[in-house]
């Protein structure tokens, strides 16, 4: 049981889900605040989603839902023996976590444009449950973002290892690891798109 | 006592000649356990001394009514940055960075935790945190004057330098949900063979408790604290009632995390006691599964009744119901330990050293606390007493009285271990003497200050308050000096007192079976245990 | 050599694809929903759907079905934790 010699993968992994334990947490707070001011303002929290880009959003559902299929391949290539598919894989995940950064700046840009942002005077003048909406969704969102460039950073140097040779069908608990923290950044999207692009 | 062979200083024997590198290097980059756990101790203990002098200024301004040394803004800025740094640089990673990094791996049975090198990370995060926050004072429009609890409006009003306080932090919580998340998987993976739960001593089982909470209330502190920062910098107006927000979804968000870090503060006391009590009573404990259980029933209930602190804020009634009577539930686990410490007490062969009146002060103390914090998490009795000098006297009971003292008793216990030398008895015990005292001239008239209705965070106050004032003041140099007498007859026994041996107290852990100072690998094979912590039978100790 | 217990399980691509599928499908499915059925109550139907999604990018995914009993106890614990944050709120948000 005890350590130092050898690699101890199922520790390495349980520090790993113990870590997106404390980032579920720490949107989960983000989540608190939201589910608090629904229950406040439904109304007009029901109109300020009813004007979020919904295409942005389905898009950026899709692209997610995708890179993270990619990821959990490149797990499978890896565990196969595949060093060129792993890499391949790991590469489409950062491209689809590049096209997914895109979008969100093009969607901001255009809700900018709009005058949509805290503290613009638009959000001021109208009513205080939209200006909470919007605020919550551009911290959320804007965690987010910064959790898909963390999580793109991570991979990447995953695929230097891969590429290295140091990640190898013995001994991949780096990417597996790196999978699961995007796996995680997934999975709060998945929470985030009907909370804010789907309440109508 | 058999000397011959151990006369050396530290730096000489175990761990501290077990090195490559030389001068500060082999500290700052080394990942072993044991010189980490020193690193955060001396750390932890430079930001208490500091706090320290703080909260003797704050006293000494309220020695008498009127402007004594200081004026409003100076004091709100004093006991702010007093809070901040005795809760988040002192006592919160205190114990886990420097007691638990000592000897939680060594108490195991394991050569190191899980991760040494995420171990370092934690420590340097500290450190980096700890900068930001120390930078805070002297830049932009100067300390922090919000209170430690940084409440909304005045936070995100204040022209002090509060984003950067609180980004400081940030970091600082941070390195504490790594420490946190190290320790769970080091217990779950490392015990050695034999070592099973039923067996963890209970400073482990504490640790481990506390390391949940760190884990799963901390990132909620996180989220709070960039809140603020958002509230400052983008105007976002979640907590600004002109925009639809509401101030007290910050107070939620903040006691969430921080009602539960009491327990961060006070769990691993309550586990250091746990091993003081039965190496010093010679007696097993009484109860271990009932206290290894009421660490988890205690981390567990304590994360829920955080609404105690909102009794008077407009909180709704219901949840003024719900969280009075959670709290009062909280209130059960600690009196099981309680009952169990005293009755390993019972008929034990009790040898009152300075561990041991540490731990003896300790209990007292801390059901002082515990038992006054009733009287706030009663909403009736609360109203009446809520942000008085009755908080603060509370409070003080349980953070210093409860967790400092052991964290002092722990350094009586454990650090000569890590020396191998100790310090004098008798000094020890005067000290323990001065301090203890002290503490109840200082706090305890503040207690009853409050009752009378002076207010806590004021520089000055109404002249009929200004008697007891003075006694509390009084109080706290007593309590001050005894401070300063135990520091320098631990540190003088650590560096030039009488070497000891294995295992000076007769404890029947792991952590006394390996040679003084422990070795770089701590065990020279993987033990395998074969008695429980507190056999002193089986570990062959009369 | 690695240890462990899941290490060895291989996800075949043919069935991460097939969840990739049903995750598309809910997709789908939960636009639809909101799009059509205009109220506040499908609030909680998307919630449902996203609680579905969730669920297979852990299990499948993310190989918690592979896992060990104590890594899933371990989730279940944590998220229920914060379920019990956000309800204990809602003491003083819905009786304020
Ligand atoms: C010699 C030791 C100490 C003295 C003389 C002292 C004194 C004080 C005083 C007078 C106040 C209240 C100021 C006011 O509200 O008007 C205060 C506040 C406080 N103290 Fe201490 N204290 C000491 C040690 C500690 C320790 C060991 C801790 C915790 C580990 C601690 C934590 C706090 C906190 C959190 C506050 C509240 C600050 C705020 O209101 O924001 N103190 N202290
Ligand atoms: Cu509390």
């Amino acid at each position: 049981m005890s350590g130092g010699l050898h690699k101890d993968n199922a520790g390495a992994k349980l520090g790993m889900w113990l870590f997106l334990f404390t980032e579920l947490l720490l949107f989960g707070g983000l989540f608190l605040l939201y589910a608090a001011y629904l229950a406040r303002y439904p109304r007009e929290f029901g109109a300020a989603g009813r004007e979020m880009h919904l295409g942005f959003g389905t898009l950026n559902t899709v692209i997610l839902i995708t890179s993270s299929l990619l990821v959990a391949m490149a797990v499978t290539a890896i565990q196969r023996g595949a060093r060129r598919m792993v890499l391949l894989l790991l590469g489409g995940t950062v491209l689809c976590a590049a096209t997914f950064l895109f979008n969100k700046y093009l969607e901001w840009s255009a809700e900018i444009g709009n005058g949509i942002y805290p503290g613009s005077s638009r959000l001021t003048a109208g009513p205080p449950g939209e200006s909470v909406f919007y605020s919550l969704y551009y911290l959320t969102v804007g965690l987010h973002g910064l959790h898909v460039l963390i999580g793109a950073t991570l991979l990447t140097f995953v695929a230097v290892r891969v590429q290295r040779g140091t990640i190898h069908a013995g001994d991949y608990v780096l990417l597996e690891n790196g999978a699961l923290y995007w796996h995680l950044v997934d999975l709060i999207w998945i929470f985030i798109f009907p909370l804010y692009y789907l309440i109508l | 006592m058999n000397s011959a062979e151990k006369v050396h200083p530290p730096g000489n024997g175990g761990f501290w000649n077990d090195t490559g590198k030389t001068g500060i290097t082999a500290w700052i980059f080394s990942t072993d356990h044991k010189r980490i756990g020193l690193l955060y101790f001396y750390s932890v203990l430079t930001f208490f001394l500091i706090a320290v002098v703080l909260g003797v200024l704050l006293r000494i301004e309220l020695m008498a009514p009127g402007r004594t040394i200081m004026g409003p803004q100076t004091y709100n800025a004093v006991f702010t940055v007093h809070g901040v740094l005795m809760v988040f640089l002192f006592i919160i990673p205190g114990f886990q960075g420097s007691f638990g990094n000592l000897v939680m791996p060594i108490q195991i049975g394991a050569r190191d935790v899980a991760f040494p090198r995420l171990n370092l990370f934690s420590w340097w995060l500290y450190m980096a945190g700890a900068a930001v926050i120390i930078t805070s004072l002297f830049t932009g429009g100067g300390p922090p004057d919000t209170g430690w609890t940084f409440y909304v409006p005045f936070s995100e009003r204040t022209g002090t330098n509060v984003s950067l306080a609180v980004f400081g932090v940030f970091i600082v919580g941070f390195s504490s949900i790594i420490t946190g998340l190290n320790f769970v998987t080091t217990i779950h993976r490392l015990r050695a063979e034999g070592m099973t739960w039923g067996k963890l001593p209970l400073f482990v089982w504490s640790l481990y408790a506390t390391a949940w909470v760190q884990i799963l209330a901390t990132p909620i502190l996180g989220i709070t604290l960039a809140l603020i920062i958002a509230e400052r910098f983008l105007g976002t107006g979640l907590f600004d009632p002109a925009r639809g927000g509401d101030p007290l979804m910050y107070q939620h968000l903040f006691w969430i995390y921080s009602h539960p870090a009491v327990y961060i503060m006070i769990l691993p006391g309550m586990g250091v006691i746990s091993e003081i009590i039965p190496a010093f009573a010679r007696k097993p404990i009484f109860g271990y599964k009932m206290i290894a259980f009421s660490s988890i029933a205690i981390a567990a209930a304590g994360s829920l009744v955080w609404g105690h602190h909102m009794f008077t804020s407009g909180m709704s009634d219901t949840a003024i119901l719900v969280f009075s009577f959670l709290t009062f539930v909280v209130a059960i686990p600690s009196a099981i330990k309680v009952f169990n410490w005293v009755s390993t007490l019972y008929r034990g062969s009790i040898s009152l050293e300075a561990p041991m009146l540490f731990a003896l002060a300790f209990i007292l103390l801390f059901s002082i606390g515990g038992l006054t914090g009733l009287i706030l998490g009663a909403a009736a009795t609360d109203i009446h007493v809520h942000d008085t000098q009755f908080v603060v006297g509370h409070f003080h009971y349980v953070i210093f009285g409860g967790a400092v003292f052991a964290f002092f008793g722990a350094m009586h216990y454990w650090l000569p271990k890590f020396y191998g030398r100790r310090y004098a008895e008798k000094p020890a015990v005067v000290a323990w003497v001065l301090m203890f005292v002290g503490f109840n001239i200082t706090y305890f008239t503040m207690m009853v200050l409050g009752m009378k209705g002076m207010p806590r965070r004021y520089y000055d106050y109404l002249p009929e308050f200004a008697p007891l004032n003075l006694v509390s003041t009084i109080g706290s140099w007593i309590l001050v000096s005894g401070l300063i007498l135990m520091l320098v007859n631990l540190f003088r026994g650590l560096f030039k007192g009488e070497p000891i041996d294995r295992n000076p107290w007769g404890a029947a852990t792991l952590e006394w079976t390996i040679p003084t100072p422990p070795p770089t690998e701590n065990f020279e094979e993987e033990p395998v245990v074969t008695h429980g912590p507190y056999d002193f039978k089986k570990a062959g100790i009369t | 050599m690695t240890t462990g217990t899941s290490e060895q399980h291989i996800v075949s691509y043919g069935k991460l694809t097939a969840i990739w599928l049903a995750l598309l499908a809910l997709t789908a499915l939960t636009v639809w929903v909101a799009r059509h059925n205009v109220g506040i109550g499908h609030v909680w139907g998307s919630l449902a759907i996203a609680v579905i999604k969730g669920g297979l990018v852990i299990a499948f995914f993310m190989h918690m079905k592979y896992e060990g009993r104590l890594l899933r106890w371990l989730l279940f614990f944590a998220l229920s934790v914060l379920a019990i944050f956000i309800g204990l709120t809602f003491f003083d948000v819905l009786y304020r």
